[in-house]
């Protein structure tokens, strides 16, 4: 059985502006022990997915309108909000882009860990204490005895985000969820970042969703790849075989439009045209605008997920039967 | 190589921190030329002093010391009136459009602004003209002059800017992160424009990233920048594949492989990148670096250059 299986989600915004599907749909399932990445651009959808899993879509506008999401065999949008909380920030956890904002200033470090340690695992103050340093010895954080004692902003953002890890990994959880964790970063953070999550998925045997837009941390980080584009999952296969043979026009053009750094062009293929508006989706298939293969065929309803030889997939009419 | 446009010698700046004694060496000592025609790369991480090298360059910051030329003309010199009219042949492009462009102005006013004050003498048919002109030029369409910049996507603020920059025929324009806010498919889309433009207005340019996939693909000489200082500078072949300097090697092994199935070593570095107020002593790289000998700790490596021409800051034996 997958530890992760989410089926046909649909998170919808209610706002002045009209229904914003943000995510239409969405499908797909994670083993354990893997790593799946997200991939696609900004506001196609990719942390209103992963907080659709955490359960922490703005309540306001935002609505669960579909789909099932079964963590374990248990559809996560069925629980009582109690029975939530015991899954998340501890066999469910997530760390963000920017460390500063879920990082409280006021508090030291080893105080976040602690707590969390202290509520849901039950320890005691001198015991969490110890469990706290030996986390931060365990994503590299040199001197851990003595950072414990520190307060977020004395940190560098590369030590900042390994305490957000290590906050994460308090309650041994067995997915960790990954949104953006190195977009702020530089490139040389960003690789020890990278490497560490890689040293402690294998060595904790967890399973990981990397949430990014940067096409380089997927091939680094990921055993399978789904992409998205204007809140569906526009095609899903193994990391290598995506890398090697793009099947659906967005995933091709994104990658044209990524210089290489080992094969020199004189200029760069690029995708034309805009992301649509969440509010003004066209009605067939949400590439077509912006699609050199597109025909009346793809504008007239929305496109199926084509499942392919070897079980990748893709939402293309050029690949429907 | 031909025409020097640019000469920046020995250029230093430091800003005052809110200790009494202690500075921070944003750029500290740096010497580089820029050749008429070409598209210099700056690379480095966040903080190793891109942005202020790019500024002091135009004179938008006054240097601690040094100097900056351009076309053999020194600009500390310079009168006030002079430097402006020789502001019409410099200008920047920066990351954020939206900050840069003045949200209460329509993109006509803002294109129409450099002609209101460099050429007074034209009419406003003249300027009109001019400004639907630059918006073709950009890829832009004749009705969005009348729109305001938070009307834009973040790719068509970036070809206002743009559209801004090149207005007075500039020759040399500083580009700082004029991409880095954008995702990739409106990336290329805008990389595209600026090459075009710079065939057509004869333009030199300083590309400031910290992508090193973009400079690879955008610009014919790399400096690469650590801490206020250059440690590497080279033709774009010689950086990317000598990588003499060890920070010029970690920082290019740490660029996720996309298209390739072997990855190589990875060189991860250890530690932080240290404090510009508080610099390490002898080379700025040698905590991190893994060749360090005993000389770097205590001497400032300074460039020295190679038979192809690269300049390296570095103690190790290079040639
Ligand atoms: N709380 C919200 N209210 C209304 N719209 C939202 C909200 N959160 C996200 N959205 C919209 O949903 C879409 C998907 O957003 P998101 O998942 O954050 O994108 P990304 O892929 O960049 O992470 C965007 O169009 C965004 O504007
Ligand atoms: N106006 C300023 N006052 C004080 N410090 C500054 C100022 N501008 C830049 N700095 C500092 O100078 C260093 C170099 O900054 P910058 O040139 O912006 O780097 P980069 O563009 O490479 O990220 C950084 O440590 C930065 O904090
Ligand atoms: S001078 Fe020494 S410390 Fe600096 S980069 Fe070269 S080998 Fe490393
Ligand atoms: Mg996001
Ligand atoms: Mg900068």
């Amino acid at each position: 059985m997958s530890l992760l299986e989410v089926k046909d989600l649909k998170t919808y915004f209610y706002t002045d502006a009209g229904v914003g599907k943000a995510v239409d749909g969405v499908t797909f399932s994670l083993d354990k022990g893997k790593v799946l990445g997200i991939v696609g651009e900004s506001g196609c959808g990719k942390s209103v997915t992963s907080l659709s899993i955490m359960r922490l879509v703005d309540p306001t506008t935002g609505r669960y309108e579909g789909g099932s999401i079964l963590f374990e065999g248990q559809d996560i949008l069925k629980l009582p909000e109690k029975e939530m909380r015991k899954l998340r920030g501890n066999r469910i956890s997530m760390i963000f882009q920017e460390p500063m904002t879920s990082l409280n200033p006021v508090f030291t470090i080893g105080y976040q860990i602690e707590e969390s340690l202290i509520l849901h695992k039950g320890m005691d103050k001198k015991q969490a204490r110890e469990r706290a340093v030996e986390l931060l010895e365990l994503v590299g954080i040199p001197e851990a005895k003595k950072r414990v004692e520190e307060y977020p902003h004395q940190l560098s953002g590369g030590m900042r985000q390994r305490v957000m890890i290590a906050m994460a990994l308090a309650g041994d959880p067995e997915l960790l969820i990954a949104d953006e964790p190195t977009t702020a970063l530089d490139v040389t953070i960003q690789a020890q970042i990278l490497e560490l999550l890689k040293s402690l998925q294998k060595k904790l045997d967890m399973s990981i969703i990397i949430i990014t837009h940067d096409l380089g941390v997927i091939a680094e980080m990921a055993d399978e790849v789904a992409v998205m584009y204007a809140g569906d999952i526009v095609e899903k296969a193994a990391t290598r075989e995506l890398f090697d043979d793009p099947k659906h026009p967005y995933t091709i053009g994104l990658m044209n439009s990524i210089p290489d750094v080992e094969e020199d062009v004189e200029r760069l293929r690029t995708l034309e045209g805009l992301v649509p508006s969440l509010y003004d989706m066209p009605a067939g298939c949400r590439f077509a605008p912006r699609c050199r293969f597109a025909c009346a065929e793809c504008e007239k309803q929305r496109i199926r997920l084509t499942e392919l030889a070897g079980g990748r997939q893709v939402r293309c009419r050029r690949y429907e039967q | 190589m031909s025409e020097v446009l640019v000469d920046v010698k020995n250029l230093k700046k430091y800003f005052p921190t809110s200790e009494k004694d202690k500075v921070v060496k944003a750029v500290d000592d740096v010497s580089f030329r820029i050749f008429k025609g070409e598209t210099l790369g700056v690379v480095g991480e966040s903080g190793c002093g891109k942005s202020t090298t790019g500024r002091l360059t135009l004179k938008l910051l006054e240097p601690t010391a040094g100097s900056v030329s351009f076309k053999g003309q020194d600009l500390s010199g310079l009168k006030r009136k002079d430097m402006r009219a020789l502001r019409r042949e410099m200008q920047i492009i920066f990351q954020d459009p939206y900050a840069s462009l003045d949200p209460r102005k329509t993109v006509f006013q803002i294109l129409a602004e450099p002609y209101r004050i460099h050429h007074p003498e034209m009419s406003r048919e003249q300027i009109y003209e001019k400004v639907t002109g630059l918006i073709d030029c950009v890829g832009l369409r004749p009705e969005h002059i009348y729109r305001y910049p938070h009307e834009f996507s973040g790719g068509q603020r970036q070809r206002v800017g743009i559209a801004r920059a090149i207005a007075l025929n500039p020759e040399f324009v500083v580009c700082d992160e004029p991409v880095s806010a954008l995702d990739v498919s409106i990336q290329a889309q805008v990389i595209n424009l600026m090459q075009d433009i710079k065939k057509e207005f004869n333009l030199t340019y300083m590309f400031i990233s910290h992508d090193l996939r973009i400079i690879k693909h955008f610009c014919d000489r790399v400096m690469v920048m650590y801490l206020g200082n250059i440690v590497e500078i080279g033709s774009k072949e010689a950086i990317y594949e000598k990588r003499r300097h060890p920070y010029t090697q970690a920082l290019l092994s740490a660029i996720p492989n996309i298209k390739s199935k072997d990855k190589g070593e990875r060189i991860l570095l250890t530690g932080d990148i240290p404090s510009p107020v508080n610099p390490p002593s002898g080379c700025p790289f040698h905590p991190r670096c893994s060749q360090c000998m005993e000389i770097c700790k205590k001497e400032k490596p300074v460039l020295r250059t190679m038979e192809d021409g690269t300049q390296v800051a570095c103690h190790l034996e290079l040639s």
